[in-house]
């Protein structure tokens, strides 16, 4: 059976329509070869890895398990959305500052799972940065450098209040 | 349309009725896995996330927490259910990662029904009833009738499960799972314990050792005859151990790519020891 699925997914504060999809496509799918939007990365399309970490409705969850056409009543953000400035945000510039990015796989969704957990969470402990990260799997930096780079962030914060 | 989104359950449970090939979707951490490696091809897809029924977590009965079926382990983790199911929250807390618990739920985890779910054995442990409506009928299932083998449930094709009912028990209650890490880790064994503080009695039911979970009823009617446990003192190390023993006999494990029977059963009579002597501390 075939089916040609028309609907809209309000991505990053615009109404976006995805056309002729196939019922089973995840958001993950639809975000990156039906919207034109890569920033969010695809690996293990089973949610071990986190590299597709998205908000939806404020949640960090891993668009690769999210059906896009279920998701029509959701207020979805990618890396691409998390800031409307052409500015890299202050989350961004510590991992590059910090060197949390080595191959860069990983990084786009470390970046939102860092943003939610900051937005929620302004003064994580040590250890609740580590579970914040803990669905983000970076085969290259060995973590270090990305806790570096989230205490980096909480530091700049604190110091321009 | 092939993709249903309902925002009541009605909407829902009437488009389950009419179609005979459609698939529930909540969370999607179990379902999209199966759609993504082609396990599972959906053709009519209903949508439960959108209900705001099913995301309600209800006190008023008397005794009872009552869960709905699409409140997600994120908010399961914290209060009020720490408090009142802390066995659950523990459970819940261990389940993926942050994103897979801010979308996977007890339905899900039901609808599955797989002997490693991380929140069944604390249904067990529990005596939980299971909530299923259909367009005209709806039933209650204690939990034990609800599993009836390795992803096998009672439930109908028309139903939904909508909530899950736990007792509040006055004692104490733990889950604990030995897996390969601490993240994301599906259990190699898993115990959940309730000491029932009212009834003077114990209950211990096991994950992943077995097709269904495992309640060790001897076990625990040994425990009841050999100790008075309405004194609640401390357990001797070779009371705890026996009990253990005893649990381990109960469980049925298989060799598989997670692990071999013997470090199971091994597991689960450490797992099953330690939480008995922590209950009675
Ligand atoms: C990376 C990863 C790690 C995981 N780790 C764990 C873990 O540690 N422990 C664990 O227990 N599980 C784990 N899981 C499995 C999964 O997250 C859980 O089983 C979860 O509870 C599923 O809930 P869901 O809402 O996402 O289910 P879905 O995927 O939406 O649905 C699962 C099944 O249940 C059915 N269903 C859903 N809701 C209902 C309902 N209300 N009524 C009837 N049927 C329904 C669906 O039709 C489907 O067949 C993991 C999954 C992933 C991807
Ligand atoms: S691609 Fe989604 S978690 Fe790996
Ligand atoms: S930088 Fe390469 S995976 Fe993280």
């Amino acid at each position: 059976m075939s089916a040609n699925e028309f609907y809209s997914l309000n991505v990053n504060g615009e109404t976006m329509s995805v056309q002729d999809s196939w019922v089973g496509e995840s958001l993950l799918y639809v975000l990156r070869e039906r919207l034109g939007l890569p920033g969010t990365k695809g690996a293990c399309e089973q949610g071990e890895c986190g590299s597709c970490t998205v908000l939806m409705d404020g949640e960090a969850v891993c668009a690769c398990l999210v059906m896009a056409a279920t998701a029509v009543n959701s207020e979805i953000v990618t890396v691409e959305g998390i800031t409307t400035d052409s500015e890299l945000t202050d989350v961004q510039q510590s991992f590059v500052e910090e060197g949390a990015v080595q191959c860069g796989f990983c990084t786009p969704g470390l970046i939102v799972a860092v943003h939610h957990l900051l937005g929620k969470n302004p003064q994580p402990s040590e250890f609740e940065i580590k579970e914040a990260i803990s669905g983000n799997i970076c085969r290259c930096t060995g973590y270090g450098r990305v806790f570096a780079a989230v205490e980096a962030t909480i530091r700049s914060r604190n110091d321009s209040k | 349309m092939s993709v249903i989104v309902a925002k009541e359950l009605t909407t829902a449970l009437t488009a389950l009725r009419e179609h005979g090939d459609a698939r529930l979707i909540q969370g999607g951490t179990d379902l999209m896995v199966e759609i993504n490696f082609n396990h599972v091809k959906p053709t009519t897809m209903i949508s439960l996330r959108d209900i705001k029924s099913l995301r309600m977590i209800r006190t008023d009965t008397p005794g009872i927490m009552s869960i709905g079926s699409g409140v997600p382990y994120s908010v399961i983790e914290g209060e009020p259910v720490l408090t009142a199911i802390p066995a659950l929250a523990q459970a819940a807390r261990t389940v993926g990662s942050p994103q897979i618990r801010a979308a996977g739920s007890l339905g899900g985890n039901l609808g599955t029904c797989s002997p490693a779910g991380d929140t069944l054995p604390v249904m067990f442990a529990l005596d939980a009833s299971i909530h299923l409506s259909a367009i005209d009928s709806s039933r209650v299932v204690s939990i034990h009738d609800f599993m009836t083998g390795v992803k096998r449930s009672v439930r109908q094709h028309d139903e939904i499960i909508t909530a899950i009912d736990f007792p509040i028990i006055n004692g104490w209650q733990g889950y604990s799972k030995v897996g390969v890490r601490n993240a994301m880790v599906i259990s190699v064994a898993s115990a959940c314990l309730v000491a029932d503080h009212e009834n003077a009695d114990v209950r211990i039911a096991l994950g992943s050792v077995g097709p269904t979970i495992i309640r060790c009823r001897a076990a625990e009617s040994w425990l009841k005859t050999t100790l008075d446990l309405s004194t609640r003192s401390t357990i001797s190390l070779d009371v705890a151990n026996e009990f253990g023993r005893r649990a381990a006999e109960e469980s049925s494990p298989i060799d598989d790519h997670r692990s071999t029977a013997q470090y199971r059963r091994h597991a689960i009579s450490v797992l099953a020891s330690r939480l008995l002597r922590k209950a009675y501390q």
